[in-house]
Formats: C-alpha cells, sequence, structure tokens
C-alpha cells in the first residue's frame, strides 16, 4: 500500500490567469525582496484583484529559511486572515508557505512537530495553498516536503506531511524568464537528480515511473537551451514541466544517495542545493551500479545512449549526465566547485555524519557504509569516477 | 533452522543481530530510547506478542518478552496486527513506509525517528538476518 498524491497542476502559458478564477476576499503573497523587484508579485496581484480580492505581501523569506520566518508570517496570517496563501518564488518561499499554512490552520501545531505519521491535519479548511515556482527544478510546487532550518540549534529540519501538499500548483513559464543562466542550470540539475533518483530508489514505483522518465529527458533536451538563452519561450516552457514533472515523479517514490550527499554539502559548504546534487547525481549511479543495471539501461534507451554490447549502461549514463553538465558549466567534482581541499578534510566527519543521517539514505539501492561515504566523498572532491 | 517468532530464542536471535550489525551501530549511534515492538493478534496468532528492547547508541542494552504492558514505560511503542509485521519480516514491506501509511502506529519521540530513519531500517535488517518460523 502507498499514496500517489498531486495538487491540482495548471501549465503553460498564461496558466497565471487561474488565479483570477479562485474564490476568496483575501490573499497573501508569500515571497522574498528579489521575486518583489523583478515585478512577479504585481503580476499576481492583478489577477488576485481581477477574482476581486485584496492581498498582501510576506516578503521576508531568506536563503535558507528559518523556523522564525515562518512564525513571523503565521503573525500577518492571523492578522489578515486570507482565504489563499500564494506563494511566488523557489523552493524556500514554497517551503515557508506550506508552513505557515500550517500553523495558521493548525494553530495547535507548530512546524517543526510535522511528520509523516500524523494523520487527519483538515488543511484547506481557513486556506488554500497556491504554489507558484519562479524557478524551475526544486518542484516544491508539487511536493509535500518542507525544508526549514532551527537557527537556535543550527540544524535543517526536513518535515514530511502528504497532507501538506499545496492546493493548486501554477506552472507558468512567464514567472521563470528572469533567472540568470547559473541559476537555470543548478536548478536544472536538481530536477535532473529529482527524476533519476526517483525513477531508481527502492520506493519507486508504477505511478511514477513515466513521469520520471518523461522529466529525464525534457531536461536532455531544453536545459541547454535555458541555459543558452533565458529568452527561449520553449526551453523554458519545457523546463518548467519537467521540474514539476519530476516533483511529482520523486516526492511519490522518493530521492537517495544523491540528496543525502547533496544535503550534506549545502549545509557544510552552503553549495546551491541543485548544483550540488547535480554534482553528486553521476558519481550516486557509479556507486550503485549493479544493483540498479536494467533500470540504467532502461533510462540509457530512453536517451538514446548508446550502450554496446559487454558494456554497462550504468557508467554510459553517468558520463552522459557529466557531460551536460559540462555543457552548462556545472562543476564536476568539488574541487571544482571551489571547496578548499583543507576545509573539505576538515569538515569530513560533519559531511559523513550528516550524509548518513539523511532520511533519503534509506531508499538507496545501496546503503553506503561510513567508510564507504568518506571515500565517495573524497573520489567526488577529486572528480574521479567510483570503483568500489 | 528456523526460530519459533516471539519465542525466547527468537528474542535473543534478534539481540544477538543487533550487537553484530556493524550497519545499526552506525544507523543508531546517537539513538537514544527503549520500545515496545507490540504484535497485535490476528489469524494464526492467538496472543498478543509485547517485545522490549533498549536501545542506546547502536547496542541493545538489554531486552524481553513482555506479558503485561504496563510492567515497563519505553519511550517508543510502535504496534501493529501480526500480519504486517510477518510482510516487513518477509522483506514483502518496508518499515518505513508501513509507518507513514498508518499500518503500523508509532508513539514517541517523532523528531528523533525522523532524525534516524536508517535506523529503523537496520533494525528491521537484523530480524531479517535468520529464518523465523510463523504460525500457521
Amino acid at each position: 500500500m502507498w499514496y500517489f498524491v498531486v495538487p491540482e497542476v495548471v501549465f503553460g502559458q498564461d496558466a497565471l490567469s487561474r488565479l483570477a478564477e479562485l474564490k476568496g476576499k483575501s490573499a497573501v503573497i508569500v515571497t522574498d525582496k528579489n521575486i518583489v523587484k523583478l515585478g512577479l508579485v504585481d503580476m499576481v496581484k492583478a489577477q488576485l484583484s481581477r477574482a476581486g480580492m485584496e492581498s498582501s505581501v510576506f516578503d521576508e523569506v531568506e536563503p535558507d529559511p528559518s523556523l522564525q520566518t515562518v512564525s513571523k508570517g503565521v503573525a500577518l496570517m492571523n492578522q489578515y486572515k486570507p482565504d489563499l496563501v500564494v506563494a511566488v518564488g523557489g523552493g524556500s518561499v514554497m517551503d515557508v508557505a506550506k508552513a505557515m499554512r500550517v500553523e495558521y490552520e493548525r494553530p495547535d501545531l507548530k512546524a517543526e512537530e510535522i511528520n509523516p505519521f500524523i494523520s487527519d491535519l483538515g488543511l484547506g479548511i481557513k486556506a488554500k495553498l497556491i504554489c507558484i515556482p519562479t524557478t524551475s527544478g526544486t518542484g516544491a510546487e508539487a511536493t509535500f516536503a518542507i525544508v526549514l532550518t532551527d537557527t537556535v540549534d543550527q540544524r535543517k529540519l526536513s518535515l514530511i506531511n502528504r497532507e501538506i501538499i499545496p492546493d493548486i500548483a501554477i506552472v507558468d513559464p512567464a514567472l521563470a524568464m528572469a533567472m540568470p543562466p547559473a541559476v537555470t542550470a543548478d536548478t536544472g540539475m536538481d530536477a535532473l537528480t529529482h527524476a533519476v533518483e526517483g525513477f531508481t530508489c527502492t520506493w519507486k514505483n508504477d505511478f511514477t515511473d513515466g513521469l520520471c522518465i518523461r522529466a529525464i529527458q525534457l531536461v536532455f533536451e531544453y536545459l541547454p537551451r535555458a541555459v543558452k538563452d533565458g529568452l527561449d519561450m520553449e526551453a523554458r516552457e519545457k523546463m518548467h514541466n519537467a521540474a514539476t514533472i519530476a516533483g511529482i515523479g520523486f516526492i511519490n517514490s522518493l530521492t537517495a544517495m544523491a540528496h543525502a550527499t547533496g544535503h550534506s554539502l549545502g549545509v557544510v559548504f552552503h553549495v546551491p542545493h541543485g548544483r550540488a546534487v547535480g554534482l553528486f547525481l553521476p558519481y550516486t549511479i557509479e556507486f550503485i551500479g549493479e544493483a540498479r543495471e536494467e533500470l540504467w539501461a532502461e533510462l540509457a534507451n530512453s536517451l538514446r545512449l548508446e550502450v554496446p554490447k559487454g558494456e554497462k549502461a550504468g557508467p554510459i549514463l553517468a558520463r552522459a549526465i557529466r557531460g551536460l553538465a559540462k555543457s552548462i558549466k556545472e562543476p564536476l567534482s568539488l574541487k571544482e566547485a571551489g571547496i578548499p581541499s583543507d576545509k573539505f578534510d576538515s569538515s569530513m566527519e560533519k559531511l559523513v555524519d550528516n550524509a548518513m543521517a539523511d532520511g533519503s539514505l534509506i531508499v538507496s539501492a545501496r546503503i553506503p557504509s561510513v567508510a564507504e561515504t568518506e571515500k565517495f566523498l573524497r573520489y567526488a572532491y577529486e572528480g574521479k569516477a567510483i570503483d568500489f | 533452522m528456523a526460530i519459533k517468532f516471539g519465542s525466547e530464542e527468537w528474542l535473543k536471535a534478534f539481540t544477538q543481530e543487533i550487537s553484530q550489525s556493524q550497519a545499526y551501530k552506525e544507523a543508531a549511534k546517537k539513538w537514544e530510547g527503549d520500545l515496545y515492538f507490540i504484535i497485535e493478534p490476528e489469524a494464526s496468532l492467538k496472543d498478543k506478542i509485547v517485545v522490549y528492547v533498549d536501545l542506546w547508541h547502536g547496542e541493545c542494552r538489554s531486552s524481553a518478552l513482555v506479558t503485561d504492558e504496563s510492567e515497563k514505560t519505553p519511550a517508543y511503542r510502535i504496534w501493529g496486527p501480526f500480519s504486517v509485521w510477518r510482510q516487513i519480516l518477509e522483506k514483502k514491506l518496508d518499515s518505513v513506509q508501513a509507518m507513514m501509511t498508518g499500518r503500523l502506529k508509532v508513539k514517541g519521540d517523532m523528531a528523533q525517528i525522523m532524525r534516524m530513519p536508517r535506523a529503523a531500517v537496520e533494525l528491521v535488517n537484523c530480524v531479517t538476518k535468520f529464518e523465523t518460523e510463523f504460525p500457521d
């Protein structure tokens, strides 16, 4: 028994106009200052006003958002009493909006208490949650996960409950046009990693397989174009779709070792999430190797990669991903990512500890030992293909 | 040779596997808390089985089969019907998925469980390393 959970997805050019069809008196728009500056919040407000709705803006979401930010946002909601929570931004913004909605509707529950074992949260009565991504990678508009930082205890909280999924995801490529090339590349690698890990982790299932394969095909075809020319509307639209499709795919199956190590790297060295997980993806494929050979072959086939007779598909797929990453100027090793070797060495224990404690690791088709994780990280530092 | 499910011998085999498992030691090195695994009677299992294990930093400090649940007050209780436990022990059902879908109920500090889900996986791996004879 398992679940397949998905929001209503409105996609394509003009998808934002779905907001004008919504019912309600008022909305709180959750965003960050950069998104406001880019004029994207004005676009959202215009649609809400067509629906006869007033709106108030909470623009205090920071990168790696904290529990304290959630509390500030909830205070505004309690004062304003909105019918809608509209998140406009990347993963951080959407995570904060999800947590704000939970605390607003369930004042008895703190965001940090959200866990997969609670049932009947009873959300959606006081407010609906609408997520509008402005990056193409996180997939948070279609997931029931939240990542927040507890700044008091200095730790990341990964909170999951399938009832916190947004009611509507509006996937309009016009909102992604302002992404600079490096962010396009980083977030695109995030989408690719979601899809590859969603397709190959131990919780993979019939409902997510097709979504993951399609997302991988879209990323390979359109990510280089979207990075090269941010005004390429077709590439933007396909990448925006790919990110949401991958989001639906991975959240209903989960991610694995590239995410466990990527999360760890992000916490210790503040490498952007997509860059970190994307960097570890080919190493992960090599490490898992034989345990998923049939699936690597299926993916290689779906990408029309040639696998000569007698050769394994895993390393060929890993090489293709490195080729894609190189073409969009993503680092292929931790050294290339600019991590100083002395700091890498002195942080090794923390890096390994974090990775081993990460929930993503439980669904890896091959679970590494502590010693293997350290070796894996050292290979990734040097850019050496995994051979153990 | 298969060991009878829920017997003293079965519990001994389980705790021996815990003490020998490097993977469990690594996954649960920060785990603090004793548990009840409560197997509720169903079909061929006539009587409830309550397994008590005191797990501390990757080690099992003590264990017992308990007849009266009020005998101890463990930090965690995980309970569910025999058929669900059997599927887990036969590796037909993932233990974490069983908890996430409510087929197994959990009571205790959820934050600690969420920080160490691999400890649960490795604990289950320990109990599947020897053959169990289930009541038919």
